[in-house]
């Protein structure tokens, strides 16, 4: 025999049908957006962080020193109080010294690959315009173990850098902006004052503007030629087998060479915190729903406790205490609430399967369509926050419920 | 000298407001086991008003309701509760039955509320006393579908259904016809004269010569009674 609350409660809810299902369709909707929408954005930003972290290096490491290497008057006299100002820095750095040692004990490290890069700007000019780039110079063989660039390629390839000397691989963007097709010739010119011309032998599409537009490739030797920097490598790029242990290797890189190593997270950290802003709008956008929803069953369980006063003054006379009444009217809201969540589960599941049909708008591929990740953290908390939502609108019609004092009602009634 | 099952000394109810209304002046009486009393008086004379001070559902002002000789005035409000449901049955001018459930279930209630049979027994015992009370054929009905004789029968059979040893009743012949009102004396009657209780609010003074002992109230003081064979 189920409890005497939950028999009642259930009584009152068939006794309202309409209502009752009016209340669970909003709480059903609530659920199911939420969902679906905290999908979709999932699934978005899985793909955008997918597609920058596959396309470049997990960890940068660039010929820059994070903090100043402190003065000998300080190393001589650690405990004193030395205040050394007007400090001249000694020229930049040149690069990474120690860069082909250092790719070589990279190499020799499991779960890693390495490799050198020359990054330094310059302009391309074609039919009369100029077209300000980062230029970056790479060894194919390495680089492609790095990047999945060569995944990205529509025209030509990576590795064709390594049997033409002169050529260039540009981004989607560039091509279509200054009109350049595979084959096509391309002036260059340097800061350093180099000029000379490129053939493009390559166009790839990350789908990352800034990349497709702003950042082509050339060999290693020939942008160290052209940047008048012969033998130099100012970063050096690694890719992980576990991309979760770029934090620990940028740390073991940095403190063994002393070079800047920033990880994917910290390159990305500006995107990472957008996800996180645009993440609670989301939430909070849609939690709202189900907290509107929650006047849904305010309403319908006031109205029920508005009409069963008797019943409340009845029951409380034979002997049902206060908790026994609260406990009745706070099920009716547990039951509207999990019946919506249940019904919302499938809502969120249809609505996500409708949206993976929808072709990704802006996608380099046609055939591909929206993404949407259905988590199991996304129907926790869509769920948690529904039924957080119910039984808190159900509590305050139900604590008026259970101070009501039967006698009143019963004089009333006689 | 047996102890009264019920006793109410030096009752007093005020209602509290501008104006404070006595609804209750020192009322002193005691119920025996197995007694049927009936408390009449004009409208406003405060029987019902004694009722709900010796039912414990309302709190005196001053004085003190004793059941089975025990104070109540310590009590706090579940366990006054508590012994409204394991010792006190109630029956009220309107039946207050709940319209969704079933008869059964109604009379059922109070035991699922003090929880100590199983299921089967409570249905059991229920059925009993829908049997008792002349009206086993309409168990599964709802009370929409009753006369009002039998719904006032069935909160009867409900009030019985923790088997108390002390049965309030308030006017529960006051929206009966005649024949339905006499039929519930004879039932009050019946319940008393097994051992109960029973103390009933009545206007009518026909019914009330029926009960054992009469108590009357004028402006919320006895001031008369009878004590019948």
């Amino acid at each position: 025999m189920i409890p005497l609350p939950l028999s009642i409660a259930l009584a009152h809810l068939r006794s309202r049908k309409r209502q009752t299902l009016v209340s669970v369709l909003g709480v059903m909707l609530g659920v199911g957006v939420f969902i679906s929408i905290s999908g979709m954005m999932q699934g978005f930003q899985s793909y955008f962080l997918s597609q920058i972290v596959e396309t470049n290096p997990h960890v940068v490491v660039t010929d820059e020193i994070r903090r100043a290497a402190p003065q000998p008057m300080q190393l001589l006299h650690p405990a004193a109080a030395v205040q050394i100002s007007r400090i001249l820095p000694r020229d930049p750095v040149r690069g990474i010294v120690g860069a082909g040692a250092m790719l070589d004990a990279l190499a020799a490290m499991p779960g890693l690959s390495a490799a050198p890069t020359l990054r330094g700007q310059m302009i391309l000019r074609r039919a009369g315009r100029d077209y300000a780039v980062t230029a970056l110079g790479v060894d194919p063989v390495r680089e492609l173990r790095v990047t999945s660039l060569e995944r990205d390629m529509r025209q030509g390839s990576l590795a064709a850098l390594g049997t033409r000397p002169d050529g260039v691989v540009i981004g989607s963007g560039l091509a279509d902006k200054m009109g350049a097709t595979l084959g096509d010739t391309l002036a260059v010119a340097t800061t350093a004052g180099g000029e000379s011309t490129l053939r493009v032998v390559g166009i790839f599409h990350t789908g990352l503007e800034q990349q497709d537009t702003g950042q082509v490739y050339v060999a290693l030797a020939r942008q160290q030629s052209m940047q008048g920097r012969p033998r130099v490598v100012n970063e050096i790029h690694v890719r992980l087998d576990d991309i979760g242990r770029s934090i620990p290797v940028a740390a073991m890189i940095e403190g063994r060479w002393g070079f800047k190593a920033a990880p994917w997270e910290e390159t990305y950290a500006r995107i990472l915190s957008v996800f996180v802003l645009q993440n609670a709008i989301i939430f909070s956008t849609t939690g709202s729903i189900l907290v509107v929803a929650g006047f849904g069953i305010f309403n319908i369980i006031s109205t029920v406790v508005m009409e069963k006063a008797r019943d409340i003054a009845i029951m409380r006379s034979v002997g049902m205490p206060r908790g026994g009444v609260v406990a009745i009217f706070v099920i009716e809201g547990l039951v509207v609430g999990v019946l919506g969540m249940v019904a919302g589960w499938l809502l969120g599941w249809g609505i996500a399967a409708v949206l993976r049909q929808v072709p990704s708008p802006g996608a380099s591929d046609p055939s591909e369509k929206l993404r949407v990740v259905l988590s199991g953290f996304t129907f926790v908390l869509g769920s948690a926050i529904a039924l957080a939502s119910a039984v808190g609108a159900a509590w305050i019609p139900a604590r008026k419920a259970a101070r009501t004092d039967p006698l009143a009602i019963i004089r009333g009634a006689t | 000298m047996t102890i009264a099952t019920l006793e109410g000394r030096g009752l007093t109810r005020v209602l509290p407001g501008p104006v404070p209304t006595t609804l209750v002046a020192e009322v002193d009486t005691a119920f025996p086991p197995a007694s049927f009393t009936a408390i009449t008086g004009p409208s406003g004379s405060g029987k019902s008003s004694l009722l709900y001070l010796l039912g414990l559902l309302d709190l005196p002002t001053a004085g003190e309701v004793l059941v089975d000789g025990q104070p109540t005035s310590g009590l706090d409000d579940a366990a006054r509760t508590a012994t409204r449901l394991e010792r006190f049955g109630f029956v009220f001018q309107f039946h207050f039955l709940l319209p969704e459930f079933s008869v059964l279930d109604n009379v059922m209630l109070p035991m699922r509320q003090l929880g100590r049979l199983r299921p089967e027994a409570m249905r059991a015992r229920a059925m009993g006393l829908l049997d008792q009370l002349d009206m086993p054929e309409v168990a599964h009905k709802r009370p929409d579908a009753l006369s009002g004789g039998q719904r006032q029968r069935t909160a009867v059979a409900r009030a019985l259904a923790n088997d108390p040893q002390i049965l309030l009743a308030d006017e529960p012949t006051g929206s009966l016809d005649t024949r339905n009102a006499a039929a519930v004396f004879a039932i009050l009657r019946a319940l008393a004269r097994e051992g109960r209780t029973v103390v009933a609010v009545t206007h009518d003074e026909a019914l009330a010569a029926t009960a054992d002992r009469r108590i009357r109230l004028v402006d919320g003081r006895v001031v008369g009674g009878t004590a019948a064979g």
